[in-house]
């Protein structure tokens, strides 16, 4: 066990070296110049220096990098914001409880559909429910997500008005400018994200959930099972669906993290201020703390959940150990 | 008198893209308390259909089944579904041919055991599990109040095979059906796993039906034989019967196809051809395309299962005039006889 943690660390950190270091070189790659943005569009030789200088653009690029690292190590910094001098660390932490709201809520929304559609069409494949599953599927991984966010807004959102289209209220402690707060109104501003985000993956899931099943299903212990009296209910939660939703499990936890560092699309279309939008914003405006802080911050959910996913695995998988 | 378990006319039919296979197409075959029954024949031959067919484990969306298996005097094939999960694992239980995936992998084998045993007994469970330790001593699991705690990976495929047959005859069931129990472990294990069926056998007094396509195993452990060809019956016969006066060419094809450790033949006599389509089988007697003594009435008629005048224990389904197949049986023996000494 020790061992494992060990070598998980090392890896993390190998991994987080390699993601800033790239980050850093395509930044510098691609054409631009943050010190001549923040100058405006009449930019001065001089002004250009001294952004220069302040922003510390002039120094060589490893250097930067070394100085990145120092500040995130020692002094627990991501730096400030090229365009807004903003705290690039407590715009994250602002911006992140709106991305776990949607990914989460949207993940539970997605297993809540997956997980019954999945499981009974493999118990009755060929079926109406079946083939009705499957008209959900392919709809729901051809169609992209900012369509069925914009149709959502229109239909649900305008036409029937039964859901707000944009916007966002903090779950606790809304700030005191804030218009709306509590769990109340942050679930009801974030119902057609939820939808919009969530439809993707439950068609995937459900894809996946049928083909687990079905597969163990087949399985001898299945027939086993059965052979020794037991019940099709009792198949089924002893013998079936813990075998088949194993790899769910693995799924499951490496797209929620990669999903916190931001979704993108849902995020825009619903004016949600996420990681997503500001990742977005970032790249707009050449500002690289905010596109590092963004990346360090999603690598590190990434490393994190597929750290709990081998664990929970090492649980759930007798066959699986940590070491 | 009533047999233990009877089985007459059993059709089972599988409905497929490609049409109707007929898997099962009309076996009948009796098994008396205590005894074993043989169950012959090559893959798709429908010995393994048959069995799953018995304890009601065929898909139930493609299979339909005609004829009766009677469980002491009790039609299986129209009991209820409640009633099959009743008998199975109780009365009759069942071991397969692959220990390496017949048990859960994410469950303890304890554990699975256990299961079995609250299926069926009212019992608590530390009561079950004291039940499920006995039996894994019972049947050679070394230090078994250790690895009842273990999981399936954790043993090795005899082992597990051993497992598997704790688990079927931990309730002590009359019948034990064992699909191919030792095709997939190598030939000591094997040895180990017939010894110890026979020894539960002589212990506990279960019957076994023992699916098989090893003659050896036949003579090594059952009082009957059923050869099976393309979903029939082709000959029955007790066991030193069938191998003193086998009657059926098939028959003789398997014989001359068994490897004799003792003779140093270069090459096996094998049946040419491969076996029919269950899709479409061939008119008349289904081994005709492949038998070397075939003539015009094979093709036309399927011959019924009849009586050998001089035995009538041993049936068999082949139009052939008894002296040819005396000759022809004769023949076989003593070039099996005549290699081995």
């Amino acid at each position: 066990m020790l061992t494992y943690v060990i070598r998980r660390l090392l890896w993390a950190v190998v991994l987080f070296v390699a993601v800033t270091m790239v980050t850093y070189m395509i930044f510098y790659v691609i054409p631009a110049n943050p010190a001549r943005l923040a100058c405006g569009q009449r930019a001065t030789a001089e002004c250009i220096t001294n952004a220069e200088h302040r922003l510390g653009l002039n120094r060589p690029i490893p250097v930067q990098y070394a100085l990145f690292l120092k500040r995130l190590v020692i002094d627990r910094s991501l730096g400030r914001s090229f365009t807004n001098r903003q705290d690039v660390t407590q715009t994250i932490l602002n911006a992140a409880p709106v991305t776990a709201s949607l990914v989460f809520g949207g993940a539970i929304l997605w297993m809540l559909m997956a997980l019954p559609i999945g499981i009974l069409s493999a118990l009755r494949p060929r079926s109406l429910l079946d083939r009705a599953a499957t008209i959900f599927v392919l709809f729901g991984i051809s169609v992209p997500v900012v369509w069925i966010g914009l149709v959502l807004q229109y239909t649900i959102g305008y036409r029937l008005g039964w859901f707000p289209n944009a916007g966002y209220c903090d779950f606790i402690n809304p700030e005191a400018t804030a218009t709306c707060g509590g769990p109340v109104d942050w679930a009801y501003h974030l119902v057609l994200p939820w939808i919009t985000f969530a439809l993707l993956f439950a068609a995937i899931y459900v894809r996946m959930i049928r083909a687990n099943v079905m597969d163990t299903l087949g399985e001898d212990y299945v027939r086993t099972a059965r052979a020794k009296g037991a019940p099709e209910q009792q198949v089924m939660r002893n013998h079936v669906l813990r075998n088949a939703l194993l790899p769910v499990v693995t799924m499951l936890g490496m797209d929620i993290g990669i999903a916190l560092g931001g979704a993108i699309f849902t995020e825009y279309i619903f004016g949600l201020p996420g990681l997503g939008r500001l990742a977005v914003q970032a790249l707009e405006t050449f500002d690289l703390p905010m596109i590092q802080g963004v990346v360090v911050f999603s690598t590190l959910c990434i490393i994190v959940f597929n750290v709990m996913v081998d664990v929970a695995y090492a649980f759930i998988d007798p066959r699986i150990r940590l070491n | 008198m009533t047999h233990l378990l009877e089985v007459e006319d059993l059709k089972t039919y599988f409905k497929t893209d490609d049409g109707i296979v007929k898997a099962v197409d009309g076996v009948s075959f009796t098994l008396d308390e205590g005894k074993t029954l043989g169950i012959v024949g090559e893959s798709g031959s429908g010995k393994s259909v048959t069995c799953l067919t018995i304890m009601g484990l065929n898909p139930k969306r493609s299979a339909t089944s005609e004829g009766r298996a009677l469980y002491r005097g009790e039609d299986l094939l129209h009991a209820s579904p409640s009633r099959l999960r009743e008998i199975r694992g109780n009365d009759i239980a069942m071991i397969f041919q692959d220990p390496m995936t017949s048990l859960n992998p994410v469950h303890k084998i304890g554990a699975q055991i256990v299961e079995g045993i609250l299926l069926h007994k009212d019992v608590s469970r530390k009561e079950a599990k004291s039940r499920a330790l006995e039996a894994l001593k019972e049947v050679g699991i070394p230090r078994a109040e250790r690895r009842i705690d273990d999981y399936p990976h954790q043993f090795s495929g005899g082992m597990r095979q051993r497992v598997m047959i704790a688990m079927a005859l931990v309730n002590e069931p009359s019948i034990l059906i064992a699909d191919e129990p030792t095709t997939a472990l190598d030939v000591t294990t094997q040895a180990q796993i017939l010894d110890l069926m026979h020894k539960l056998q002589r212990d506990y007094g279960t019957a076994i039906v023992m699916i098989t396509h090893d003659l050896g195993v036949v003579a090594e452990i059952a009082d009957e034989v059923v050869v099976m060809y393309a979903a029939r019956v082709a000959e029955k016969a007790p066991v030193n019967e069938l191998f003193e006066h086998p009657l059926h060419p098939y028959t003789w094809g398997l014989l001359g196809s068994l490897p004799r450790l003792e003779s140093d033949i270069d090459r096996l006599v094998q049946i040419p051809g491969t076996p029919p389509s269950l899709l479409s089988p061939p008119r008349g007697c289904r081994f005709n395309p492949r038998c070397p003594y075939v003539f015009d009435r094979c093709k036309k008629e399927l011959p019924e299962l009849v009586a050998s005048p001089a035995f009538p224990e041993h049936l068999q389904a082949c139009y052939l005039d008894d002296a040819t197949k005396q000759r022809e049986a004769d023949r076989t023996l003593a070039a099996f006889a005549g290699e081995a000494t």
